[in-house]
């Protein structure tokens, strides 16, 4: 099947919008339309909102959009993760019932799988569920949930088998975060910011139809999602340009998303600051003078070096995936290349700063944003798989290389296991 | 602010791009085993003619980017970068680099149309092997560093001085000699010469290299009679092209020799037995493996835009060419580094071949500029682009 052209695509998204667009809608009404256009979600399947569009087609639309001022679906969280796991794994009534609220924002998901036990091992999860006639039981706990306090649906990975071996013991479910049974409990990071939590699960409920997949094949559903949210952090720029940044952004529809903003996208204001923050360097070099500095300048090219392979090897990685070609290791890369860009932007940014990167809060260069960007960095190398699970992944899949000795073979009960711990809250 | 430098790249090669990498692979697979490569390397000529006359005739390589109408293939930079990644996995003795990279380059952006066109059907066909003498004893890179004065005499120039570093220079049938007029400085003032090896007052002396699969002399010009080749005074511009266009090549070669040098690697790991298991079992040596990767992948995605920028004539070229350069010379004594170190204590011998790429590696990565001085070449260009852009949203009004 031959794509559209792109010129034909953005005749048809730019007469579309000069249609339908209006900044005087409410949020919830404009995405509606979105969502039945196929223009908010164009990489999408034609049989779910989408037009099963390549990643440049799918660019020329947010040009188009961003030409226009115009608000796209929403997209923040982990909710295009969720999205993509039911796409692949989830019945035609679980794409019924969440897909559509996914891209209107109405609903907003959290990702249960990280434990206090079992973070790179995500596979010995001990949060269990048990089938009580109708509905599945959740007891245990989950940590580091990022928005847990926002969400109102969870991806759960569970264990449903002790007996099973480790990994085909787990089940994936979709569960209710708003109920008596899920306590939600923030947690401070070192950044000052607090938006992962703890979550404890007693007697939680999770309807027999929410269930993803199959009994014990939870951790097939879990790779997906896994493979998504590392393939987001593989450095590519959103493909959203700022074209339309002279538009005046005034009516109601802008108000309602600033709210959105505040309040449920509040957890990611940091997360531009953990990747660096490379945008800055270059101009902060040049505003303070501090280029004239030929340390502050090699180490800044280093940092653009790196930055601009990474981005380049991204896209190598993207252009191939759209010819059909066989995916190179290119692909595999961009997570642990995402580390190396934000430690190396870190050391450019104290560099840059002097004494003043002691400083932090308004004391502090840029407003404290500098300060933020040396005390979020490290989180970049830990979530979403740290960089020593990236290497093992790269070494064992790409390279070929034989893999870890395991001491957790047969029956999941008699694997050796870490004790339960609650950590002091945000509050505490 | 304009960043990364956005050019018109595909991000992948073409269907006939892939089969001309093949084509190159299997002939150098072929043509130039380590064992080859050895011969060649205590010789003093340092490649085989023979096989240069097959890569002329047999692949057109010689003269890839000469244009057609010059007896050449008429292809773009990004092919001469894909041959020469591939002689750089194969660690080819050949004076491709010189000849049809730098001279050939020099030639057809600072010769006149009549020059070009005697001397380059020669370079194309594999016939003449030509050089660039740039680089004088101090070593210092680019351009402005160029110091051996070009005296005008009644009707032709002078030369006095020396040229060091030259690629290939013992064996190479015509000199082209980068000179200055006495008094400019910067990239002003040089010219560009025609010199035979056998002129009078030429003195032509090899260099005792640390890589000896790459050759260079040491050229004495004692008041020779020399052949302005283009304007006078006008051959900077050329220059700094040809010198980018260089370190493009370069670069690319040099990620094809750090690639081959982690399969090699990754090889050797996965069958030498330690403690009753493989060293590739190894986490401590996974990791470095993975790491090695990563550094040659992003190092390839820079040589291979920095090519297509050439391609696409964009005037951030310089900006890309340094970037490219920095990048692969890291990333190739890093894997060097590595690649020595996890094949252990065989690893220091001359007789296993990894040393080879190693030696490739250090020399490539001071070769036309060490990082530093690349990546300060950066800098300068962006800085001044930076500024000159603020200059320009200043100037609007608000
Ligand atoms: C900001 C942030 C947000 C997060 N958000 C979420 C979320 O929303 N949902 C969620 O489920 N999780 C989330 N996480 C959790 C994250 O995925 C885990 O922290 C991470 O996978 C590491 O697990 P761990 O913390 O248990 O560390 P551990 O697994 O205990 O690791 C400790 C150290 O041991 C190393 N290590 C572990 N195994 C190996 C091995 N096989 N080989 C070599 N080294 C090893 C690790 O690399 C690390 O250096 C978040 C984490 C952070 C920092």
């Amino acid at each position: 099947m031959s794509e559209p052209s792109e010129s034909s695509v953005r005749a048809d998204v730019s007469g579309w919008l000069e249609s339908n667009w209006d900044p005087d809608l409410g949020l919830n009404e404009w995405r509606n339309k979105l969502v039945d256009s196929g223009w908010g979600m164009p990489e999408w399947p034609t049989d779910w909102f989408g037009r099963d569009f390549s990643a440049s087609l799918v660019r020329a639309v947010e040009q188009e959009f961003a030409k226009q001022g115009a608000i796209g679906v929403a997209r923040g969280g982990i909710r295009l993760l969720a999205a993509a796991t039911l796409l692949e794994h989830g019945s035609t009534a679980h794409k019924e019932q969440f897909l559509r609220r996914i891209l209107t924002g109405e609903d907003n998901w959290c990702q249960l799988f990280s434990e206090p036990g079992s973070g790179s091992d995500l596979a010995g999860a001990t949060t269990r569920a048990d089938l009580d006639g109708d509905q599945w039981v959740v007891n245990g706990q989950k940590l580091w949930t990022t928005s847990a306090h926002h969400a109102n649906w969870g991806l759960l990975l569970a264990r449903t088998d002790w007996d099973a071996p480790k990994h085909e013991g787990l089940s994936y479910f979709v569960i209710d975060m708003r109920q008596p049974g899920v306590d939600v409990q923030p947690l401070a990071q070192m950044n000052g910011h607090a938006s992962f939590n703890q979550v404890f699960f007693d007697d939680a409920v999770v309807e027999r139809g929410h269930l993803i997949g199959e009994i014990g094949k939870g951790w097939q559903v879990a790779m997906t999602t896994l493979a998504h949210e590392r393939r987001r952090a593989d450095g590519l720029r959103s493909g959203y340009s700022d074209v339309g940044a002279d538009i005046e952004r005034v009516g109601r529809i802008y108000d309602e998303e600033q709210v959105e903003t505040a309040t449920v996208m509040e957890p990611y204001t940091w997360y531009p600051q953990r990747a660096g923050r490379v945008d800055l360097a270059l101009s902060r070099a040049l505003d303070s003078g501090r280029i004239e500095d030929p340390t502050v300048r090699q180490e800044l090219a280093k940092l653009l070096i790196l930055s601009s392979s990474a981005e380049w090897t991204a896209r190598r990685a993207r252009a191939a995936q759209q010819m059909g070609k066989p995916q190179g290791p290119e692909g595999s890369l961009g997570k642990l290349a995402a580390s190396h860009v934000a430690r190396a932007a870190a050391r450019v940014h104290t560099l840059i700063s002097g004494a003043d990167a002691m400083l932090a809060g308004s004391d502090g260069a840029e407003d404290g944003i500098v300060a933020e960007i040396l005390l979020s960095v490290p989180a970049v190398s830990i979530a979403g798989g740290t960089d020593e699970i990236q290497r093992n992944i790269i070494a064992e899949r790409v390279l070929q290389m034989p893999k870890e000795t395991r001491f957790d073979k047969g029956p999941f009960r008699d694997v050796p296991k870490n004790v339960s711990t609650r950590l002091a809250g945000e509050n505490e | 602010m304009v960043w990364p430098p956005m050019v018109s790249a595909q991000f992948h090669f073409t269907e006939e791009q892939d089969q001309f990498r093949d084509m190159v692979r299997r002939f150098l697979v072929d043509t130039s085993p380590t064992t080859e490569v050895r011969r060649l390397m205590q010789t003093d000529a340092g490649y085989d003619a023979a096989v240069w006359q097959r890569l002329a005739r047999e692949l057109g390589l010689t003269g890839l980017t000469i244009e057609e109408k010059h007896g050449g293939a008429g292809f773009g930079m990004v092919d001469v970068c894909i041959a020469m990644e591939e002689m750089g996995r194969a660690l080819l003795c050949a004076p491709f680099l010189a000849s049809s990279v730098l001279a050939a380059h020099a030639i057809a952006l600072v010769a006149s149309e009549e020059d070009a066109g005697r001397l380059l059907p020669s370079i194309a066909a594999g016939e003449v092997i030509a050089t660039l003498a740039i680089t004088e004893p101090d070593g210092r890179p680019g351009v402005d560093a160029i110091a051996l004065p070009a005296e005008r005499t009644g009707d032709g120039f002078v030369l006095d001085g020396r040229k060091h570093f030259v690629l290939d220079g013992c064996s190479a049938d015509v000199l082209l000699v980068a000179a200055r007029s006495p008094g400019s400085t910067g990239s002003d003032g040089l010219s560009l010469f025609e010199v035979a090896p056998d002129a009078a007052g030429v003195t032509r002396r090899a260099l005792t290299t640390l890589d000896p699969t790459r050759k260079q002399a040491s050229i004495e010009f004692d008041g020779v009679q020399a052949r302005l080749l283009g304007r006078v005074d006008e051959a900077g511009p050329g220059l700094v092209r040809t010198l980018d266009i260089a370190a493009i090549a370069l670069a690319n070669e040099m990620v094809g020799g750090a690639a081959r040098l982690l399969e090699d690697t990754l090889a050797y790991t996965k069958i030498r037995m330690q403690f009753g298991r493989s060293i590739a079992s190894f986490q401590a040596i996974k990791h470095r493996c993975a790491e090695m990767l990563l550094q040659v992948e992003l190092a390839k995605s820079a040589a291979y835009y920095a090519a297509e920028a050439m391609d696409a004539e964009s005037d951030e070229a310089t900006y890309l060419a340094s970037l490219a350069k920095a990048g692969a010379s890291e990333a190739y004594l890093h894997t060097a580094i590595e690649a020595i170190q996890l094949h252990g204590g065989i690893g220091f011998t001359f007789d296993q071949d990894t040393h080879l790429w190693f030696k490739r590696a250090k020399s490539s990565e001071v070769m036309f500029g060490d990082p530093a001085w690349h990546r300060e070449r950066m800098m300068q260009a962006l800085i001044v682009k930076e500024r000159a852009s603020s200059e320009a949203q200043m100037g609007q009004p608000a």
